[in-house]
């Protein structure tokens, strides 16, 4: 992958599957990084001026690997049919008639797409070139050993639990609470989801791992509880966060599951 | 400079991770951050002059010593397991966050063409990219970011580093365009 990433794709993979001959070369059709990726491929290969696209030239090649992908059963990802679509409405338009009258703002049809697919390569070399570069692990090396530097999950005999289990837990921490603090008080929402979460990862940061009980805290109102199990749910779903029981009727531990930098976690709009 | 320039070495040796000259600086009651700053640069030039398998690298903020990259084969032979590499996929991602940060996912998926859900969370398992926040909008869509690990990773001093994106020029009006 280091040296040529474009040129992978003229494969021998026609031996292996009877690919329906198409412009008389073969391909390995999953080697494409989504219908950009193809486009820019069809643009590159027919040495077409990226600005001034043949469209129809272009959609019908389009098209007829969609249908070898077809055929070779693969799954078409909805992204190529809605490309498919997109390059079939341009076409639809370059057919039109230019109106007479003269509507210098119009833009050309293609431009859209055009900038698309600039932005598009502009990453892909980008990623190349980060693929390029001395890759720690790869290429060069630190003193300690090769580690993942996300935070291990504790040691010793502990099984990670799932939704189910916390639901269960968050439960009977509700059920002791007293139900005389319902609260009526109708206030306005002075807290955010988002907000919350961005404290329970400030907290985690800081301890890098809490109970269960430490994290849903003494604080005794249910606005609160229900706010920070929701968040640490939400960071469960990220994957920021993993909960860890050493056994049933055991105290539950959240740990950080990455590494996280100080300070930017509230980061707003 | 020369005594300096050896605690500097003594520091760097047995940090585990990049270690900054601020830091080191608040260990020295007699050298500002700037003389430190001098000496490791002067300590990493000795180590280029040297041309061992070792060299000091400024990355992620930091000084660290890394081995030479024509050692690599051998450091896995000796390691084992296979090395650590990133599919295009997951290169890709990690370009647009990059370049993009604080980017959503759905702009990574714009400029992509493709669902980039599975590449975002291999990434955020590597500790490459981060969670930044959530945007103030409808559905709080997260935000994402790429971490001080990634500039240890590519070995980058910090995101300026990162080289100008080829064909930005002809893309005018489009910078900056996901997160207003």
């Amino acid at each position: 992958m280091k040296e040529g990433v474009p040129r992978l794709r003229l494969t021998r993979l026609a031996r292996v599957w009877s690919v329906p001959c198409i412009m008389d070369y073969r391909i390995k059709l999953d080697v494409f990084e989504g219908p950009l990726d193809l486009l820019l491929y069809l643009i590159r290969k027919n040495e077409i001026d990226i600005y001034d696209i043949p469209i129809s030239l272009i959609t019908e090649q389009y098209i007829s690997y969609l249908d070898a992908m077809k055929s070779l059963n693969l799954d078409l990802a909805g992204e190529y049919l809605v490309l498919a679509a997109t390059l079939l409405h341009i076409k639809s338009r370059m057919l039109l008639p230019v109106s007479e009258e003269i509507d210098e703002e119009e833009e050309d049809p293609r431009a859209d797409l055009v900038r698309q697919l600039l932005e598009y390569q502009a990453f892909k070399e980008a990623a190349i070139d980060l693929d390029r570069r001395k890759m720690l692990d790869r290429d060069v090396f630190t003193r300690r050993e090769a580690c993942d530097h996300a935070v291990e999950a504790p040691e010793g005999p502990v099984r990670e639990i799932g939704v189910f289990e916390l639901v269960k837990a968050f439960q009977k921490v509700m059920s002791g609470l007293p139900t005389a603090d319902l609260n009526l008080d109708i206030s306005a929402d002075s807290m955010s989801l988002s907000q919350r979460i961005s404290e329970v990862l400030d907290l985690l940061n800081e301890r890098k791992s809490l109970t269960f009980e430490e994290l849903l805290g003494e604080e005794g109102d249910r606005r609160v509880l229900v706010y920070t199990f929701l968040a640490l749910l939400e960071l469960m779903k990220m994957r920021v966060a993993r909960a860890f029981q050493q056994g049933p009727y055991e105290t539950i531990r959240i740990w950080l599951a990455v590494e996280l930098e100080g300070g930017d976690a509230d980061w707003k709009n | 400079m020369e005594e300096l320039k050896k605690t500097v070495e003594a520091l760097i040796f047995v940090s585990e991770t990049p270690l900054s000259a601020k830091k080191m600086a608040e260990l020295f009651e007699d050298a500002s951050e700037r003389d430190i700053l001098e000496a490791a640069r002067e300590l990493a030039d000795d180590y280029e002059r040297r041309g061992g398998g070792l060299c000091l690298v400024e990355v992620g903020g930091g000084f660290q010593f890394r081995t030479i990259d024509s050692a690599a084969p051998w450091i896995q032979k000796l390691r084992g397991g296979k090395p650590a590499s990133l599919s295009r996929a997951a290169l890709e991602t990690l370009a647009v966050v990059a370049y993009r940060q604080p980017v959503l996912k759905s702009e990574i998926e714009r400029v992509r063409g493709v669902d980039v859900s599975a590449a975002l969370k291999g990434l955020l398992e590597k500790n490459l990219v981060r969670i930044m926040g959530r945007k103030d909008v409808a559905g709080r869509p997260i935000i994402y970011g790429t971490t001080k690990r990634f500039l240890e990773v590519f070995g980058l001093r910090d995101l300026s580093e990162l080289p100008t994106l080829r064909e930005m020029k002809e893309l005018t009006g489009e910078e900056g365009e996901g997160l207003e």
